[in-house]
């Protein structure tokens, strides 16, 4: 057998490798089977998953769930579908992961390319900020946010994960920046450029690869938050995460599950695109957050 | 470095000096208030009388005393330590086991792994809605299998105080073991084959290379994942929420549903802060030293 750069020189034999692909086969099947489940029974009518048939395709098929979890379902109290929630995430994530990964690239330049006395110390603090339990903030910054009346707005909530976003948007820069021969900076600074311009023309032009990886790890973790949308939120401002959660929880009526799994996918279908499309960055991006360097 | 021109000392080089001190100082003081501020702030309401609003009134311990009476806080603990082993031991367990079998050169190597960890991009509101209707007795797994012929089999789990918590831990571990099994790769890619080789021709089973060569070099695989797992696993709220809303009963309460809970809608903010303020310590004990460790090795 060939020697190949990556995988391992341990040496299988026929039966072995049967055992090996079967196994991966039936890893592959628990993995994809609740994305089955959702996606079969969001395609039938209710009345074939409440006779048991939650496994099988559907009979007659349907995009009715469709339809009411987007536009007519009812969430809390009003029967507005999951679609005004939809386009508040949207709102909330853009201007979130913007600016988190503007500044996030600006304090990796200074902590790299203009080091100070005592910057290690502040890049730990920043970092530990990523980790704390956010049930620490959660009581102070509600008055906060009430305090300065962004109480219950999308703005408020896109300062909260600005705030608590900064962290990680520092880490992957500065790691990434540290790979960057700094002899680039300096020689530019001897012949007289300042701090933005290194910044613009040196910098920036070869930030392509980290600012996607940064930006798929903010995108994903805002639109997954669950309780800062649960806590800062109200009505009219819900993210996706809080709206699906209501629907599916709510226990007035008839359960419509065949609903409540289309409108997961909907949650579900932003960050699934993301990691479809730019899978390799996303891997990246979560290694980042763990195992650095 | 910007010490370039230090003895000509105008107004433009100071400037220079100061500027990416200026340009750090937005985050640095959003994080010093908002992080470290707020934490603070939580510290001491912990010690006050705080109900429905926070309270100045300093009360000394007695939130924390309280708190250790609280039957719910003790199931939340013990949920957590149990939840949170079995969720790290397993994820370990699988995304190992997965990392070794997907590095034998396998066919579509990257299409599995793309299956295995795109569970990682999902919401966990989204994968509890998933488990939490698959595993309904009423419509899920159980009603499907007897409906194929086994009328007595019975799996009731997230029905059962008793069992509920171990349904937490398999939505869990569905949802992250991909991306310990990623990890492991990444590691496994990184051990030199020349020793393996080396080992081979002194004639080592396999078996005996991954235990004696292979393995032990994945150490820093194994603390990362057990850093990531740990701190997931303490952090855990929405999950719950999603998949059992902490019942039936209590059963499956963690120590971040009971935080919320005492806090925002049983209004006993003192001893919601005071269970958040441990919540911190526990993730403090094993971040701190991660965290420096990392950024020492890097100087």
């Amino acid at each position: 057998m060939s020697s190949n750069a990556t995988a391992t020189v341990v040496r299988t034999g026929a039966s072995a490798r049967f055992v090996i692909y079967t196994l991966l086969a039936l890893f592959s099947l628990f993995y994809l089977l609740p994305l089955y489940v959702m996606v079969v029974n969001s395609l039938k009518p209710l009345s074939e998953i409440q006779s048991g048939g939650m496994m099988s395709l559907p009979e007659v098929w349907t995009l009715a769930p469709w339809k009411s979890a987007w536009s007519t379902a009812q969430i809390g109290v009003e029967a507005t579908g999951l679609q005004p929630f939809f386009w508040n995430s949207i709102v909330m994530v853009v201007p979130a992961v913007a600016i988190s990964t503007v500044l996030g690239a600006l304090n990796g330049y200074v902590l790299t390319k203009w080091r100070f006395r005592g910057d290690t110390i502040i890049f730990g603090l920043l970092l530990f900020g990523c980790f704390i339990p956010f049930q620490m903030v959660l009581i102070p910054m509600a008055r906060m946010l009430g305090l300065v009346g962004l109480a219950g707005t999308v703005p408020g909530l896109v300062f909260v994960h600005l705030v608590y976003g900064i962290g990680f948007s520092t880490l992957y820069f500065r790691n990434y920046y540290q790979q960057f021969p700094t002899e680039l900076v300096r020689a530019a600074m001897i012949d007289g450029a300042g701090f933005f311009t290194i910044f613009r023309r040196i910098m920036l032009p070869s930030s392509g690869p980290i600012a996607v990886v940064c930006i798929i790890w903010q995108f994903t973790n805002i639109w997954n938050d669950f309780l800062f949308g649960a806590s800062f939120s109200d009505f009219d401002s819900q993210p996706m995460t809080v709206a699906l959660n209501n629907l599916v929880q709510s226990s007035t009526g008839v359960k419509e599950y065949n609903v409540h799994f289309a409108g997961a996918i909907m949650a579900a279908l932003p960050t699934l695109f993301v990691y479809i499309v730019a899978g390799r960055y996303f891997v990246r991006g979560l290694m980042a957050g763990s195992v650095k360097g | 470095m910007s010490q370039v021109a230090k003895n000509r000392r105008s107004g433009n080089d100071w400037l220079r000096d100061a500027l990416p001190k200026l340009v750090l100082s937005p985050s640095l003081a959003m994080v010093l208030i908002f992080v470290y501020g707020f934490i603070i702030f939580t510290f001491y309401l912990s010690f006050t009388d705080s109900r429905i609003l926070p309270s100045y009134e300093l009360v000394g311990w007695e939130n924390y005393s309280k708190l250790f009476r609280i039957r719910a806080w003790d199931t939340a603990v013990s949920n957590l330590l149990l939840f949170g082993s079995l969720y790290i031991v397993i994820c370990c367990s699988i995304g190992l086991a997965l990392a070794i079998l997907l590095d034998q050169k396998i066919r579509a190597e990257g299409f599995i792994r793309t299956i295995y960890l795109y569970p990682m991009a999902l919401s966990f509101i989204v994968t509890g809605t998933a488990w939490k209707w698959f595993l309904d007795p009423g419509i899920g797994l159980q009603t499907v299998v007897r409906s194929w012929g086994w009328e007595s089999f019975t799996f009731d789990w997230i029905k059962d105080g008793d069992m509920a918590i171990y349904t937490i831990v398999i939505a869990a571990v569905w949802q992250t073991s991909g991306f310990v099994m990623a990890m492991f790769l990444a590691g496994l890619r990184g051990i030199d084959n020349e020793v393996l080789k080396a080992a081979q021709i002194d004639g080592a089973s396999n078996f005996s290379l991954y235990h004696r060569i292979v393995i032990p070099q994945l150490r820093p695989a194994f603390m990362s994942a057990f850093v990531v797992l740990a701190h997931m696993a303490i952090k855990s709220y929405d999950l719950v929420i999603a998949l059992t809303g902490g019942g039936p009963g209590t059963s499956t309460e963690l120590p971040a549903t009971f935080m919320y809970s005492y806090t925002f809608t049983r209004n006993q903010m003192g001893i919601g802060a005071a269970s958040a303020t441990i919540m911190l310590m526990a993730i403090a004990a094993i971040m701190v030293p991660y965290i420096y460790s990392e950024l020492r090795e890097k100087k």
